[in-house]
């Protein structure tokens, strides 16, 4: 997705001059219907960007799902976003996991690369050194698995790409902060 | 206080019930097939009152001024396509200006939603940027839970509305009725005690402060009367110079020594110029708006400020603040005050005489001044007579959006808080004539004034006759320019003058326009006249539609032209208009 992030005033906000970051926000919602909806309209609402979102029920019982959203924008925007959210009924917590730092980030990729000879055995051996794993073949066709860092999957996405690459599904990024402590709920 | 919790019931009682045992006593409303069966409810009890509007749209103003002028949420009905998306202006004003509602919409059955049936629209989809938070009630069961946290979460933290979508079937199904009392949300618990450091840090700011202002916004009328109470005291303590925004006018009373007016791009020199100059800004309850910054990278270029709001997005949105106090303004007032009092803090006497010394100066500019002639009633002058005839009344008055508008708030002074009703944030031309149904239904003795602009009030106009209906002797003052003056006088500072489409041609005879709906009209015509028809208009038991025919070129000053600061304000009629065309550079023309 690609807004552009303004902020909200038309008047001239000297943020424009600021460094644009990218932080990954984890946001905990009570998984009520159209509670997605309302975090993505938030953003698109307010011209803030989206630069991969992920979502998923992690607590069945207690109807709590996490998402996880990288943006970027600069300081005071994503000081804003995160305080927006925050203010949202159905959202128990959010945390700014770059500004706490350290924490880790890994996605998972499915790629799917087609061809014969010199270059599928070429693919086989790069998918070998980024420890991607080989889920479906075909005598003419692979689909590696693949989880890691995003810079990890961009880079063996990009080496697969003269190598009869076809398609890739990614599901975006998974964050956790590292250490024993969880997120307050 | 609530019912036993095993007893079952259909929805629509439910909802009855749920009303009743929030205190709700009157909800404003209009029906339509998906909410038949609450209007059948309705029909069949009497601790809540029903007022049937003439469009939705004046339902939910009506609901606004009912919970601006009382501190209580306004309660909205409306059945679902046309009913909910006509209420959207109401709701978006009301999230503009944080005021509570629960607005209860019709829906489809449940087994049609998406069905693209008759009269169905994505209610919850269309009000989610438009409300604080919305509901789609799919199991009866969930009905008490949902409308009690509706109340909690309209009212709690951050004023706003809130929508209930309920299908038509769940309004039918029998279900379990819960009382209000075993209501816990469980995400929504906003902070309204403040942070003890942030107190401390900002009495210490304060008591350090040479050229000080407080900055005060509807946050505290929000906040409730203690609120307003708690300023005043403060300000005594502190003998600080106090000005408000628009919506906050009221908490500090106009009669004060201490009240230097209402700042912003319509507010006074003096105002402005201190905002401009002082060196601690102690903001409470309001949001930097950009009607009161101006020029953002020239707003009060030398100040600390303190930022005292419960919304913590509030904070650093469009003014970077020193330090910010997160929490309810009574309740960070109280604690101002109590730590203060405990530090025993003296203030800089000799720096705040001086500050008050530049102050009268720029007060002695006399910002609002205007020249008053002798054969047409300057709309200022109009308003002048207006508070000067109504004064020592019950008086709550209500606006419309334009000129107007700011001279009733330059002009009308306001002693006590909850008496002002205007659209500030959405600025919604027709806001003001059904929000005095609201108020005067919630205090049926008072004198409710809505001051009104001739385009405006034609906008919802149609609830004259609801007025009527109910006897709600509402008066209707326009003044009536004959222009979209706000618009016009834009066009001429902006565009040269090019008066595109901003003349009001072929507006109606309100005198019989008055009549036809059963109300009384009322004309003024000469200043000599002026006196004695508000008297009269005072006098009548019954709605009445004021037709005050004013100058129709007068401009509204002081202004600060767009993308300007607040020390490059435009002052009075007697700037020529080459000079004012210059005032707006061209960055400033692409603003609003
Ligand atoms: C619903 C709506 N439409 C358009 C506008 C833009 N607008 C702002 S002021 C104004 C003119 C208002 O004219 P009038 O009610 O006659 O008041 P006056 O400025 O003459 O006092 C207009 C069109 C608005 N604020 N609201």
């Amino acid at each position: 997705m690609n807004m552009q992030a303004q902020p909200a005033s038309a008047y001239f906000l000297d943020d424009r001059k600021q460094a644009i970051e990218t932080h990954t926000l984890c946001i905990v919602v009570d998984n009520e219907p159209g509670v997605l909806a309302r975090v993505i309209g938030l953003f698109s609402g307010r011209g803030y960007n989206i630069d991969s979102l992920t979502v998923s029920e992690t607590e069945h019982e207690a109807h709590v799902s996490r998402i996880t959203i990288v943006t970027s924008g600069t300081r005071n925007v994503i000081e804003q976003i995160r305080t927006q959210l925050d203010r949202m009924v159905p959202v128990h917590s959010v945390a700014d996991l770059t500004v706490q730092g350290n924490a880790i980030e890994r996605e998972l990729a499915l790629i799917k690369v087609a061809g014969k000879g010199e270059k599928r055995m070429e693919a086989l051996r790069l998918a070998d050194a980024f420890r991607a794993r080989v889920i479906d073949a075909t005598t003419e066709s692979f689909v590696f698995e693949l989880t890691g860092k995003t810079s990890k999957v961009d880079q063996f996405i990009s080496l697969m790409q003269p190598l009869g690459l076809v398609e890739v599904s990614r599901t975006g990024i998974a964050a956790i902060s590292r250490g024993p402590e969880g997120m307050k709920i | 206080m609530a019912g036993r919790s095993d007893e079952q019931m259909t929805g629509a009682e439910i909802i009855l019930k749920a009303l009743a045992d929030q205190g709700v006593e009157h909800i404003f409303g209009y029906p339509g097939g998906a909410v038949l069966p609450i209007y059948d409810e309705i029909f069949q009890q009497d601790k809540v009152k029903h007022i049937l509007v003439r469009h939705e749209q004046g339902a939910t103003h009506a609901a606004e001024g009912y919970a601006r002028s009382t501190g209580k949420p306004g309660v909205v009905l409306v059945t679902s396509g046309p009913g909910a998306t006509n209420a959207v202006t109401g709701l978006t004003d009301a999230l503009m200006d944080s005021i509570p509602l629960v607005c209860i919409t019709g829906q489809v059955p449940t087994h049609l939603i998406g069905n693209d049936a008759f009269q169905e629209c994505d209610t919850v989809g269309i009000t989610r940027p438009c409300t604080k938070h919305n509901y789609l009630v799919k199991n009866v069961n969930d009905l008490a839970r949902i409308l009690h946290e509706a109340f909690y979460v309209a009212t709690n933290g951050r004023p706003g509305p809130v929508v209930v979508d309920v299908p038509k079937d769940v309004q039918f199904a029998k279900g379990t009725y819960v009382g209000p009392s075993n209501i816990q949300h469980k995400t929504y618990r906003p902070k309204v005690k403040p942070d003890q450091n942030a107190v401390r840090a900002a009495i210490d700011m304060i008591a350090g402060a040479k050229r000080p202002i407080f900055y005060t916004g509807g946050g505290v009328i929000n906040s409730g009367p203690a609120a307003s109470k708690l300023l005043r005291e403060f300000v005594k303590l502190t003998g600080f110079p106090v000005t408000s925004t628009l919506m906050g006018l009221g908490a500090f009373p106009a009669s004060d020594k201490r009240w230097v007016g209402m700042l912003g791009m319509h507010g006074t020199y003096e105002a402005n110029m201190a905002m401009h100059g002082c060196d601690v800004m102690i903001n409470i309850g309001a949001r930097f708006d950009d009607r009161i910054t101006g020029r953002v990278d020239a707003f009060s270029p030398h100040s600390r400020k303190i930022h005292v709001d419960i919304d913590p997005s509030s904070v650093n949105k469009n003014v970077r603040v020193d330090l910010p106090v997160i929490g309810d303004c009574a309740h960070v007032l109280e604690d101002f005050i109590r730590v203060w009092k405990a530090k025993q803090n003296q203030v800089d006497k000799a720096a705040l005489a001086q500050w008050w010394k530049q102050i009268d100066q720029w007060r002695a500019k006399d910002s609002l001044k205007y020249k008053p002639r002798k054969e047409v009633i300057m709309p200022q002058y109009a308003i002048e007579r207006l508070y000067a005839l109504t004064r020592g009344k019950d008086v709550y008055i209500t606006t419309e959006v334009g000129q107007h508008q700011m001279w009733a708030a330059q002009f009308f002074k306001f002693e006590e808080p909850n008496r002002w009703m205007t659209s500030g944030g959405l600025g919604t031309m027709g806001y003001g004539l059904p929000a005095t149904i609201g108020v005067q239904m919630a205090h049926p003795k008072s004198l409710v004034i809505d001051i009104a602009g001739d385009a405006s009030v034609l906008m919802t106009m149609q609830e004259i006759s609801t007025a009527v209906q109910y006897r709600l002797p509402v008066k209707i003052f326009i003044l009536n320019n004959q222009y979209m003056g706000m618009v016009r006088q834009w066009q001429q500072l902006l565009h040269g003058n090019r008066l595109s489409e901003s003349y009001s041609e072929a507006l109606p005879d309100f005198v019989k326009l008055a009549e036809a709906y059963g109300a009384v009209g009322m004309r003024a015509e000469k200043p000599a006249e002026l006196d004695g028809a508000i008297k009269a208009m005072i006098e009548v038991n019954w709605p009445v539609i004021f037709d005050c025919r004013v100058a129709s070129l007068a401009n509204c000053f002081p202004m600060i032209p767009s993308g300007k600061a607040h020390n490059e304000m435009l002052l009075g009629e007697d700037v020529p208009d080459e000079e004012i065309e210059k005032a707006i550079g061209a960055e400033g023309k692409v603003l609003v």
